[in-house]
């Protein structure tokens, strides 16, 4: 039985009723409004919601298919401790002991919590008091920490708060974008939809893309800058010096509400003389770096939206220092279409930064080392414990664990044995640490792998909370599905454990409105406007007002009940003097320069249609069709002197570790430069966590890691066969050294790779598959070419094809015939041709996710001439119509 | 005067030459033809659609009487010729008649092979030659039950299927392990063992006769072994021999068959020789094609038309029991220096092997889906390059793009 369906569950919800619920999308910091229904036969089925001023309707092809990520395969329903499913109030025992015992023995600071932008604001809280308030340490950290944890210092340092001034809305007002580090058309692509709605609204609109690849967000580019890697501090330093050269200067601003001008000034004259001189910096070409200095100069209403390239950097709050420097010497701040805009990567990384989830913070954006903040919080949280010294960073908390300093850790819906850099060594302390507790929705993870104790948490869906998105903008993430298993929301359980280790009436939460209310209160308590982030406003709300919350960005306070678009309006800042703050940036190069040994650098990133470490996306068939395997992009001229090879496979290796990748050459690709995604983990490949390859180095002030670049080198890898698996059943792992599993429509799809030679495929085979049903097998022994099929009840249950290279029949085809319920006479004749043959179509590889539209379709349309643009393919094909994350790669077909 | 030509034996290829030679030159020659048989020419591998039922005599009769005297043929049935006086270049028949020729031509065709055992003169022993071994096989099968036929070759098995359809209960004797191996490979004869047992012939694989058994009429096959098995009719289909009896005594040439140059001529002046009879270059004949080959190359030369010269080529077969479909050319087997392509669906009873020499093909079996048997036969014979498609060839034309063949 679905062991959703707990009779004793109180909390379950009726799955007998249709019911549209309105929550939030659990992915990018866009923070969709989402409208799940749920039929009576118990499918769900979701859309965007037209109210939510984050997308007005929007959803991209993540979004679009989260109904496919809900079901309960591989999910974790029970406590375990050692490997044991036993009573939640066993584990939670097991818990509060060994946290305990660690504490006595060793002091708070050894033990640790590691935490994540995945949790709603409401468990975060309670994690984040727990650690502070009464375990008395700040060693709490959280995944934010590798995502944009180098923006919030640079808007502290800039502002005296973490406070993103902008909003959405000011992207559709602004005259000039300069999107920065951000591949937003696949990072956050209903923001990137907005824009480019925006840009056909308005002509007048520029776009200006910094990134060091020519990515899909280039498509609505009036100009690329494909700067050399690391050198956007430069550029912006290079900015500020033209601006002033250029009476670019709005002096009544800088004059009233800044500080430190002069010498920020100053160390942009002394680092960038001449715009020359920051072409030659930056590798570009002096005529673009001139064209985006005078449209920004002359473009009052400029957004600089930025992300990840700037702030996965050794100096990633200097590059956001550059960038805002630059807004603040034009005074583009505080007003309609302007401002510095750093989006967040997760759903509740605000959240996190809210609550003060990260070591370096406190609890409702005031700090550890202001004694002030010290006294209220204390007297709030009502304890004598609280900690006093920021704790250990990401990496750092990390580096204690593998040399002991840290002997107990709480991982919370994270994967950081795949996302940390230098991802090796973290999996290996997480295996050495004396006590490593994990809550998740998943059994398996490379992290959960590691863990003494495992604790099953809720899934979107189930859990009820709030996010804030990368616009300050509250929203509730609310429940439509019932609790399986024994599945507990975190702050319920960290609050259980909370009480175990004594602190029973501080943690005596009865429901996340509780929670709420109580973060709320704090960030009222004793604020009067001295502090950025006050949502007192909402510290009153009933249960029912608390479920019932509209979308809000912070500030809510009595003063402004319906929530701020826009910080800084009255030109006031959070720093003593209340002024804003220049900081004086002087451009340091990342800290491993490509060497003899390690000729290229190495970037990681996103891919359009998976999200983070695969644990919910890589459940979909549609999301896993766009891009199926780990890749790295490598410019064509670096394939030719490293000898790589199109589709074939290559080796990274860097002085940290090594991964495999399918090779895709391409132009948009820097000389140089190579890119491999971040996602693919140990679950779903055998050697592509490319953390493990990411060199383990932070910004001296985030202390956030520089996961965009690393010194590696290249080189084809040598395989003596190449081949693939689908399987209408999930296969154990094949125990090949290039294997990669992929989930399709009804089947599951291995690639695969061998150094060692196979004696006897046939033998082989079934040993993969088993002897079972009706076997068709092609081979030709001379040529190493093998190919079987079987067939089960006339229905194709599983095919082989082994080859002495990557040159194997496209798997479009062969993945189609498993949703036909009986396999024709004709496909099983072609079968181990991979091909239907003459005359029928192979749709070819899938472009459009939502509506499952293949290349070759696309192509066949645009060749008949049917279709003469990107809207007649949707129009005939459908591709492109629903999130449109698909479009550029459609326009590159019209070639 | 019309030079004279005579023509021994009435049968195929003897008459495709003459059907050849009157395309070519018509009153070049008066035609006279003698045949053993007491029909007019007719198509004799068309013999087994015959026993099964398929095709009456008269639908394979090629050239009826008429037809003969339609072109002026003088057609001497139920006549064999017993003497070739090559001095005075004549020939005389069994009842005397005596003709000469200007020009000969010997296509006396084949014998059975009879196993030189005991019993094998005993009523109920025949071989699968002509149509008065089809009539005896029809008759027989409405008296008796139980039918041994002697051979697992393709006529062994076109003759039990015949007798099969005819009522009679059928067992095939074969002294190997592969049946048809002149065209199959172990694998599709299994293959083809298992489907004709499902049609309910009977098999007796690696099994060798000693001896019939039978008072007037055969009752018994016993084998070396000693086992026995009961036989109302025993039917041999252990191959053919040349019938050169009639050249030899006649002092023409011969070795396994009658000996002939590229342009069919014997060693003996104004002789020729087609068909089943003749060995060309050590190689005897007992499939149609080369047959025809021959015929044209002969007629040419009669027709003193020039100078094309026959060469022996590959050549296909397809056995002729219906439900069967296989498809055999060239050197199927291979050797060191060949490589094999193979595809097996045995639930579909499919199996098709290619075998190649230096990316070209030599040779091929299919069973089962023998669709793409003559692209693969062209292939062959214009020994064309397929490395461009060799990962598609086997999975048929249809998957490989033209402009790479």
């Amino acid at each position: 039985m679905d062991p959703r369906f707990r009779e004793d569950d109180d909390k379950n919800i009726d799955m007998n009723k249709n019911i549209t619920t309105s929550t939030t999308c659990p992915y990018c910091g866009v923070g969709c409004g989402v409208l799940a229904s749920k039929e009576q036969d118990g499918s769900i089925s979701v859309q965007g919601n037209k109210d939510h001023p984050a997308n007005f309707g929007r959803l991209c092809s993540k979004g679009s298919a989260l109904a496919d990520t809900v079901g309960l395969e591989g999910r974790l329903l029970h406590p375990q401790v050692n490997g044991q499913q036993t009573s939640w109030d066993t584990a939670l025992d097991a818990v509060a002991d060994g946290f305990r015992k660690v504490i006595d023995e060793h002091g708070p600071d050894a033990v640790a919590f590691y935490v994540s932008g995945q949790l709603l604001t409401e468990d975060y809280y309670v994690a984040n008091k727990l650690m502070k308030g009464f375990i008395g340490s700040a060693n709490i950290d959280t995944n934010s920490r590798l995502c944009m944890s180098s923006a919030v210092a640079g808007y502290k340092r800039a502002f005296g708060s973490d406070s993103v001034p902008c909003s959405y809305e000011d992207l559709e007002q602004a005259e000039l974008i300069v999107i920065e580090g951000s591949n937003t058309a696949w990072c956050h692509p209903v923001v990137y939809q907005r824009i480019s709605k925006a840009k056909q609204d308005n002509p007048n609109l520029k776009i200006i893309v910094i990134d060091p690849r020519k990515t899909a967000t280039c498509d609505i580019a009036d100009l690329h800058l494909p700067l050399k890697p690391g050198s956007d501090a430069t550029l912006f330093n290079g900015l500020l010096r033209f601006i002033n050269n250029n009476d670019g200067i709005d002096w009544d601003f800088v004059n009233n509400h800044t500080e430190g001008f002069a010498e920020a000034l100053i160390s942009a004259q002394e680092s960038e003389i001449t715009i020359a001189h920051v072409a030659k910096m930056c590798e570009l070409s002096r005529q673009d770096v001139e064209q985006f200095f005078l449209l920004f100069v002359n473009t009052e209403k400029t957004v600089t939206l930025y992300s990840q390239g700037v702030n996965q950097s050794s100096s990633g709050t200097d590059k956001s220092n550059s960038i805002i420097n630059c807004h603040l010497a034009t005074g583009r701040i505080g007003k309609p279409a302007m401002g510095p805009f750093s989006i967040t990567g997760q759903p509740n990384a605000m959240g996190g930064r809210e609550v003060g989830g990260l070591a370096n913070q406190l609890a409702a954006h005031m700090d550890l080392n202001n004694p002030k903040h010290h006294d209220i919080v204390s007297r709030f949280w009502n304890t004598g414990n609280l900690a006093t010294t920021a704790g250990a960073k990401a990496v750092d908390m990390f580096n204690d664990i593998a040399s002991g300093k840290i002997k107990a850790i709480w991982v919370m819906a994270t994967n950081p044995a795949v996302t940390m850099p230098d991802a090796d060594k973290v999996r290996e302390a997480l295996k050495a640490c004396e006590l490593v507790v994990v809550s998740d929705c998943e059994q398996n993870t490379d992290t959960t792998a590691c863990a003494d104790i495992l604790l099953p948490a809720l899934a979107w869906g189930e859990k009820c909370g709030t996010v804030t998105n990368s616009e300050r903008r509250i929203s509730r993430q609310r429940n439509f599905l019932p609790h399986p298993g024994e599945a507990e929301e975190d702050w319920w359980i960290v609050s259980e454990v909370a009480q175990r280790l004594g602190f029973k009436e501080q943690f005596d939460y009865s429901s996340s409105a509780d929670v709420f209310r109580e973060h709320a209160a704090l960030s009222g308590f004793e604020n009067d406007g001295v502090r950025d982030f006050d949502i007192s406003g909402l510290a009153e709300l009933s249960d029912d007002e608390y479920e019932q919350l509209e979308p809000v960005q912070w500030p809510v306070t009595s003063a402004k009940p319906q929530g701020t678009p826009r910080l800084f309006t009255d030109n006031k800042f959070f720093t003593e003097s209340g002024k804003a703050q220049f900081i004086a940036i002087t451009p340091r190069a990342p800290v491993n320069a490509p060497s003899e040994e390690y000729p290229l650098i190495l970037n990681t990133g996103r891919v359009r249609d998976q999200w983070h470490t695969m644990t919910r996306t890589a459940r979909s068939a549609k999301l896993n069709g766009h891009i199926s395997e780990p890749f790295v992009e490598v410019h064509p001229i670096d394939a030719e002197t490293f000898a790589v090879e199109q589709d074939a496979l290559a080796q990274i290796d860097s002085e940290w570790g090594t991964v495999l990748a399918r090779v895709h050459i391409t132009d948009t690709q820097r000389e140089g430069s190579i890119f491999v995604p971040m996602h693919w983990n140990q679950q779903n490949a055998s050697l592509s966590r490319v953390d493990a390859v990411v060199n383990p180095v932070v910004d001296p002030i985030s202390g956030q890691p520089e996961s965009k670049h690393t010194p590696v080198k290249i080189k084809p890898y040598q395989a003596t066969w190449h081949g693939f698996i689908l399987s209408r059943t999930q296969l154990k792992m094949p125990d090949t050294h290039y294997c990669v599993s992929v989930k399709g429509e009804q089947f599951w799809r291995y690639e695969l790779a061998g150094d060692s030679t196979i004696e006897d495929y046939s033998a082989w085979a079934k040993q993969q598959l088993g002897d079972q049903g009706e076997w068709l097998e092609f081979a030709d022994q001379t040529a190493q070419r093998y190919r079987a099929g079987i067939i089960k009840n006339e229905q194709l249950d599983a095919v082989v094809f082994v080859a002495p290279n990557h040159e194997l029949p496209t798997r479009t085809w062969l993945s189609q015939l498993f949703t036909e319920p009986l396999i024709s006479d004709e496909a099983r004749a072609n079968l181990l041709a991979g091909k239907p043959g003459a005359d029928q179509p192979d749709v070819g590889p899938l472009v459009c996710a939502c509506f499952g539209v293949g290349e070759n379709t696309i192509k066949d349309a645009i060749a008949c001439g049917a279709a003469k643009s990107v809207e007649d393919i949707g129009q005939q094909l459908k591709a492109g119509t629903n999130c449109g994350s698909c479009i550029p790669e459609i326009k590159k077909l019209f070639g | 005067m019309k030079e004279k030509l005579v023509l021994i034996g009435n049968g195929m290829a003897g008459m495709r030459t003459v059907d050849e030679l009157l395309k070519l030159a018509p009153e070049k020659y008066d035609i006279t033809v003698f045949g053993a048989e007491p029909h007019g020419n007719y198509n004799r591998i068309m013999l087994s659609p015959v026993l099964a039922g398929d095709k009456t005599i008269d639908e394979i009769i090629i050239h009826d009487v008429q037809w003969y005297q339609d072109h002026n043929i003088t057609l001497h049935t139920g006549k064999t010729i017993t003497e070739i006086n090559r001095e005075n270049q004549s020939v005389i028949a069994d009842d005397g008649t005596t003709t000469q020729y200007d020009r000969l031509i010997l296509a006396t065709g084949s014998n059975p092979v009879i196993l030189p055992i005991d019993g094998k003169e005993l009523d109920g022993v025949i071989s699968f030659r002509d149509i008065n071994d089809v009539n005896i096989m029809i008759e027989t099968a409405k008296t008796h039950k139980k039918a041994i036929v002697i051979g697992g070759g393709l006529l062994g098995l076109e003759a039990a299927n015949g007798l099969m359809i005819q009522g009679m209960d059928v067992s095939v004797v074969h002294r190997g392990h592969i049946l048809m191996n002149q065209q199959l490979d172990q694998t599709a004869s299994d293959l083809m063992l298992e489907e004709l047992e499902t049609k309910g012939m009977h098999f007796l694989m690696d099994y060798d006769t000693a001896e019939l058994v039978g008072e007037d009429r055969v009752e018994k096959v016993r084998f070396k072994d000693g086992t026995e098995v009961e036989a109302d009719l025993v039917v041999m289909a252990v191959g053919v021999r040349p019938n050169i009896q009639l050249a030899q005594e006649s002092g023409i040439a011969c070795e396994r068959g009658v000996l002939v140059d590229d342009t069919l001529k014997t060693y003996s002046p104004n002789i020729y020789a087609v068909g089943e009879c003749v060995q060309y270059r050590n190689e005897t004949f007992g499939l149609v094609a080369p047959l025809y080959e021959q015929a044209k190359v002969c007629a040419a030369q009669l027709a003193s038309a020039g100078g094309d010269k026959y060469i022996s080529s590959a050549t296909a077969t397809k056995l002729k029991v219906t439900g069967i479909n296989l498809f055999s050319a060239g050197d199927f087997i291979g050797d060191d220096e060949s490589e094999e392509l193979v595809y097996q669906d045995p639930s579909r009873h499919i199996y098709k092997k290619l075998v190649l020499k230096e990316n070209k093909i030599i040779g091929t079996v299919l069973y089962g889906d023998t669709s793409d048997g003559n692209w693969y036969f062209s292939l062959l014979g214009d020994k064309t390059d397929v490395s461009a498609f060799r990962e598609d060839i086997l999975f048929g034309q249809h998957q490989v793009d033209e402009d790479l063949y």
